[in-house]
């Protein structure tokens, strides 16, 4: 048994009133009030959407990309737990909780797009459920995955309670809960690609294959992991906090495995294909295929070296690329390279009103806000031998 | 330190597991549905459609749809396209001069737009809710706006862009022909086909319509021939004029494996906006991934088994407090 010798968690602390909390107070207040003319008068009062892109930033951004950007806690805990490289132990509980918050704004965020949303326990009930319906996979698997991690972090809440008992029950069956924890996002996030598939030729060639579910769950993972370097560097750097480098730079070659081979089987896929003629066609889906590729490469290039891996700056800025390239993976597949009913000109179009980047705004907003409560008043972050001061 | 070793040993086993589960279920391999064989359906030929309307309006009244306008007066229901409150719409296709009627080039041609009625629908495929639904009879793709919760992933799924939703409203809908299956009890068909003046919308079983669509194929341009109105095997209401110049080809044969309604037209379907699409249904192939890789839940569990395994060997049973004490 490989043990490692970490420092336990402790809370931050200091003020929670600063600039950052209140300037996030005042988007999700923003947000509460877009969403209350949602609610009051129809998705059309407040969204760009029509019937021609019928999903907007709503669904593609705080829900396909959001969750894939909260999936630190499962790659992280993949490795700690699955693969037993106990070094990266402490990157577990921050991860957890940044992926707690994804997910369950995620789910929260998905009921603001439904037009009938007072329907939406069908979505459980054995009379209503369809399961060749890739969604409905994709709604169970994030339900029960919401209340799995919930659970995984409860240890965090007993201890700041003092309930020992409760924590010690919990921590009998946390081999199970972990277990549970990474199946469930293998299982939805491949299935957010999966979605595509039914979209037939609706969906650009270079973004719809039948290796969607693979790209979809590779690209999760490889982004969990960025998302942790993210997240670890600007927590340190917010927080005064010493850099995490010696986990961050092993981390980051682990990431960089994933990436390679999400590369080998994207590229190896638009080739067979033979969609790649349409990646030099002079077009906005062309462009964008581009983009999205070099922000997948660019990675491999900027911390290929172990050297450079060393250099938090590097591990930042592949983190936020590697985020990027995934997010516009979802983002080009979702809705750039969508268009409705081939064929026929519908002249349908969409760019996202103000209303709701606000509420995308609002959304990311509760996660920062809840982070920061949460590491200040709860035991998340390893404890600093010399806290600096606040 | 085994930690490599361990490592190593838990990307094979979970590998192997996968692999394994991956190959025990291809039977689960779903092929494109045909069409039931008592489905009901209409045929839409281009030649015969004068442009007048009527099936828009009868369409109208029949599902209790308000107007909507598209010209500063607002005295006419002048939708542009179908929507959450128009579900049959008669589009037009111009070209140049506009002179010759199924023309391609210097010429018109009107093209039916509303529900094909798939064999194998992408939207019934998509709705996690069975609040879009086939009828295992008649082949009616129907709407229940009771179970729906507004996703849309049907108005995403759908090849035709038919499923529309009504963003105008808090309680908007999903609006879709259904083949006016609810006047059915009262011995009426869909309102088109009976308002139909020239019998270019007919109403019928689909293994008729496709008979009757195959003999106007055969029929010489030009030359007077029959053409039924209203119900194929209904009361007579045919009448004589001359054939139409079709293209060798109907529309909803072969197309996603087939659908219950049928098009003939003298202009390339994809110029009056019916895209071409393959004889497999995306359902088919979308429905195989996912009972592939979740069929009985063989592969989660198999999956969970292994990780379940792992974790039960690296997890302490009191992972914090072994932490605390820095062991």
């Amino acid at each position: 048994m490989a043990e490692n010798q970490h420092a336990a968690p402790a809370p931050v602390g200091g003020s929670l009133v600063n600039a950052l909390t209140l300037t996030c107070g005042v988007f999700i207040a923003l947000m509460a009030a877009i969403l209350a003319v949602r609610f009051l008068f129809g998705l059309g009062a407040v969204t760009a959407l029509n019937d021609g892109y019928p999903w907007g930033i709503w669904i593609v951004v705080d829900v396909v990309i959001g969750s894939a950007f909260a999936c630190g806690g499962f790659s992280v805990a993949m490795l700690v737990y699955i693969f037993n490289k106990g070094e990266y132990h402490p990157l577990v509980r921050p991860a957890l909780l940044a992926s707690l918050f994804g997910y369950t704004l995620a789910g929260a965020g998905v009921i603001f797009d439904l037009g009938r949303w007072w329907n939406v326990w069908n979505m459980y009930w054995p009379g209503s459920v369809n399961p060749n319906s890739v969604m409905f996979e994709v709604a169970v698997c994030i339900s029960l995955y919401v209340v799995v991690m919930w659970i995984e972090f409860s240890p965090v809440v007993f201890e700041k309670l003092g309930n020992n008992d409760a924590r010690k029950k919990v921590g009998k069956a946390m081999f199970f809960i972990i277990a549970l924890g990474t199946v469930l996002p293998m299982m939805h996030q491949s299935s957010l690609g999966t979605m595509l598939v039914v979209m037939g030729a609706q969906i650009h060639p270079l973004w719809q294959t039948p290796l969607q579910p693979l790209l979809y769950l590779l690209t999760a993972i490889a982004m969990g992991y960025a998302v942790v370097l993210f997240e670890s560097c600007l927590t340190s750097s917010a927080y005064r906090r010493k850099l995490e480098t010696h986990m961050l730079t092993p981390l980051a070659k682990v990431m960089l495995g994933f990436l390679a081979v999400y590369l080998v089987v994207r590229i190896g896929d638009v080739v067979v294909r033979g969609a790649l003629p349409k990646a030099f066609v002079p077009s906005v889906e062309a462009l964008m295929f581009w983009l999205e590729m070099a922000c997948f490469i660019a990675p491999l290039i900027l911390i290929g070296a172990e050297s450079n891996r060393r250099n938090p700056g590097k591990l930042f800025l592949a983190g936020i690329l590697l985020m990027l390239g995934g997010a516009l993976l979802r983002l080009n597949g979702f809705l750039i390279g969508y268009e409705t009913n081939v064929g026929d000109a519908g002249g349908f179009t969409y760019f996202p009103t103000l209303a709701e980047v606000l509420v995308t705004a609002g959304m990311f907003a509760i996660e920062v806000l809840g982070y920061i409560i949460i590491t200040r008043r709860f035991p998340v972050l390893p404890r600093e031998v010399v806290q600096a001061a606040h | 330190m085994s930690t490599r070793r361990d490592f190593l040993k838990g990307v094979l086993a979970s590998g192997a597991a996968a692999t394994a589960c991956a190959a025990a279920v291809p039977a689960l391999a779903r092929e494109t549905r045909p069409r039931p064989p008592e489905a009901l359906g209409l045929l839409y030929d281009a030649t015969l459609c004068v442009g007048c309307k009527a099936c828009v309006a009868a369409c109208k009244t029949a599902n209790d749809n308000p107007p909507e306008f598209s010209t500063v007066d607002h005295l006419w229901d002048t939708p542009l396209d179908t929507s959450g409150h128009t579900f049959n719409l008669i589009k037009m296709y111009r070209n140049g001069t506009m002179e010759v009627k199924d023309q391609e080039t210097n010429g018109y041609a009107f093209m039916k737009t509303s529900c094909m009625h798939c064999g194998d629908p992408s939207c019934v495929s998509a709705c996690p809710v069975s609040a879009m639904t086939k009828d295992p009879v008649t082949g009616v793709v129907g709407y229940n706006a009771d179970k729906c919760i507004g996703c849309r992933y049907c108005v995403v799924a759908c090849p035709f862009g038919i499923p529309k939703y009504q963003y105008d409203s808090p309680t908007g809908r999903i609006g879709k022909c259904e083949l006016c299956r609810h006047r059915y009890k009262d011995g009426h068909y869909s309102a088109c086909a009976e308002v139909c003046p020239t019998g270019a919308t007919l109403y019928g079983k689909t293994s008729d319509l496709l008979i009757e669509a195959k003999r106007r194929l055969a029929l010489k341009p030009g030359v007077p021939a029959k053409f039924p109105r209203g119900k194929l095997g209904g009361p007579d209401q045919s009448y004589e004029t001359p054939a139409g110049k079709y293209l060798q080809h109907v529309y909803g044969e072969k197309e996603y494996g087939g659908t219950q309604v049928l098009k003939l037209s003298g202009v390339n379907f994809a110029k009056v906006g019916m895209p071409d699409l393959p004889p497999d249904a995306a359902a088919a192939l979308s429905e195989t991934i996912q009972h592939t890789l979740y069929g009985n839940l063989i592969m989660p569990f198999a999956v969970l088994g292994a990780m379940t395994y792992f974790a039960k060997r690296n997890v302490k049973p009191d992972d914090e407090s072994s932490d605390k004490e820095g062991s």
